[in-house]
């Protein structure tokens, strides 16, 4: 244990996967969230949660300073269609292109496309398991810095 | 090199960037450092430690506030935050959730928080803080507020790195206070008791004035000048009480150093421990790159089979790399 820790320190530096979790907006339903940001550390990545009613500069900013690989935002209040594309498009503003967005929670299907459309790079509903949540974040920030070799 | 030219202009994303860098010690981070290392050095560092969920990030949420708010016409400072929470042994992963309590500095240009994970490191802080203060001191920021992983007693390496040290404890942690005595009370340049609001805070205060000056009594308090008695002080992070009163004795124990030469004595101690660190870090990473993995294991099995001594396992694998 203790050698792969020296290993992995000075040998090769594994590059975390950062990801923000946020609540934008007024909604209080925090728990799908909480489960996501847990899964997500469970599954080795680095995840900074911001916790209730940001708003999308909030969540922009936040994710310009923390550097993150994606953001995840949580919405079971029905304005995702406000919000989530207000986040990419302040994110690619600020010079964020790489930074994948995900939105998960009640999203009606026929807004799925919608989303999609405005950049976002998936959406999850109630009951996708959080294993599968984790790999496809995994997958999807790994195709970026393979697109772009940083 | 652009980043570190973008960095000292005041670009937030490269410094954002550049933290990265920094934290995983690529190339390009390595020396980053090297060229800003000359900009550092204006900063003032103020550690944050203290039992988990004593109200350590509320704190920093409201003392960022305060210097960014001053009252009078004194000029707000330029403020970055450093927040290490741990990372799990098992996944490596983490939850980084000081942010949560910080939501009063979103939107301020003159603020830059940034969350870090331990990663490993067993004294309070990430490998990489250091480093990181480094790069933040260098693009401009006044005061750096650093805020340890949540501390039981041997999570000390914040005494090497700051300035001036809050140690934020509450009230009615009776047996808490007992716990935390060691290590962490002696390194306090500022008893906070935090929750005041709480039922217990006279007992609190009474407890650690007590071991303020029984501690005050063993110190070596041969040099009266230098003499500083860890004043205790009282706030609701949760309402703001208190924070004002908390950054003027912060202020006075910043003159205190000055005036007595401290402060000099301080940043000599912070590099030296950060050269040795970084010694260490290369010998042993040159060892790990020079003794094969094998030769290791091979090692360890004769150790748990008691055919070797670890001391003398230890002798003969670092003699293998010398004679490479
Ligand atoms: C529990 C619950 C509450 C609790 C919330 C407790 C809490 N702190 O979270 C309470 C009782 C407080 C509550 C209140 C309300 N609720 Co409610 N609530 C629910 C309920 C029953 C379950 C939600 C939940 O926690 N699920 C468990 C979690 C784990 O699942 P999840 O959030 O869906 O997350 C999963 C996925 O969506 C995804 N995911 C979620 N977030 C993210 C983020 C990322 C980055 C990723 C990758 C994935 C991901 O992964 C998770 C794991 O699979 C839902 C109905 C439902 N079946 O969904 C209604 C529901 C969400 N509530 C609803 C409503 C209307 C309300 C109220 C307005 C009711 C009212 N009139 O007062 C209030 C509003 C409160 C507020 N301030 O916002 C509606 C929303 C309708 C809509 N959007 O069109 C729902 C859908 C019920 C319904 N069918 O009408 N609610
Ligand atoms: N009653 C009361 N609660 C407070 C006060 N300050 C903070 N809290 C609460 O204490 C809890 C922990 O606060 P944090 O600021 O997250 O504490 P922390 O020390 O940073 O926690 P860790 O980083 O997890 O170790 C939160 O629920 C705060 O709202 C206070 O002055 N009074
Ligand atoms: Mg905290």
């Amino acid at each position: 244990m203790l050698v792969e820790q020296i290993a992995l320190e000075f040998g090769m530096r594994e590059r975390k996967i950062r990801v923000l979790i946020a609540k934008p907006g007024l909604d209080g339903h925090d728990r799908g969230a909480k489960v996501v940001a847990r899964a997500l550390r469970d599954a080795g990545m680095e995840v900074i949660y911001t916790g209730l009613r940001q708003t999308p500069e909030m969540i922009a900013e936040a994710a310009l300073q923390e550097d993150v690989d994606a953001v995840g935002l949580s919405i079971l209040s029905g304005a995702h269609l406000a919000l989530a594309p207000r986040v990419v498009a302040l994110l690619r503003a600020q010079g964020q292109e790489r930074v994948s967005v995900f939105v998960g929670g009640i999203i009606p299907n026929e807004d799925i496309p919608l989303l999609l459309q405005a950049g976002v790079k998936a959406v999850y509903g109630p009951g996708v398991s959080t294993s599968k949540i984790a790999e496809e974040i995994r997958q999807y920030v790994a195709a970026v810095s393979d697109e772009i070799v940083r | 090199m652009r980043l570190v030219e973008a960095v000292l202009n005041g670009d937030r994303l490269a410094l954002a960037r550049l933290l990265t860098q920094v934290e995983q010690g690529t190339p390009a981070g390595l020396k980053a450092l090297d060229m800003l290392f000359q900009h550092t050095g204006k900063a003032y560092l103020i550690g944050v430690t203290g039992s988990p969920g004593s109200g350590k990030s509320s704190l920093v949420n409201r003392l960022v506030y305060a210097l960014r708010h001053p009252i009078g016409d004194a000029s707000p400072k330029r403020v970055a935050v450093i927040a290490v929470d741990p990372s799990s042994p098992f996944s490596g992963g983490a939850l980084l959730g000081d942010r949560v309590r910080m939501r009063d500095l979103a939107g301020d240009a003159g603020v830059f928080i940034r969350s870090m994970a331990s990663r490993g490191n067993l004294g309070g802080l990430a490998r990489a803080t250091v480093s990181s203060a480094q790069v933040l001191d260098a693009a401009g920021f006044e005061v750096i507020l650093i805020e340890t992983v949540g501390a039981g007693q041997a999570e000390v390496d914040i005494a090497r790195l700051a300035d001036t040290i809050l140690v934020v404890g509450t009230p009615g942690m009776g047996d808490e206070i007992q716990a935390i005595k060691a290590g962490i009370l002696e390194i306090a340049d500022i008893l906070v008791i935090n929750k005041a609001d709480q039922p217990g805070v006279e007992e609190a205060e009474q407890f650690l004035r007590m071991m303020v000056e029984t501690a005050l009594t063993q110190k070596d308090t041969d040099d009266e000048g230098k003499r500083w008695s860890p004043p205790i002080v009282r706030t609701i992070a949760l309402r703001g009480e208190g924070v004002q009163n908390l950054l003027d004795v912060i202020q006075q124990h910043a003159a205190h150093l000055e005036n007595s030469g401290q402060s000099q004595e301080r940043v000599r101690h912070r590099l030296e421990y950060d050269l040795i660190n970084r010694v260490q870090e290369r010998l042993l990473a040159r060892w790990w790159g020079e003794v094969a993995e094998a030769a290791f294991r091979e090692m360890l099995e004769r150790i748990y089979r008691r055919e070797i001594s670890p001391c003398q396992a230890a002798e003969q694998l670092v003699e293998v790399t010398n004679q490479l």
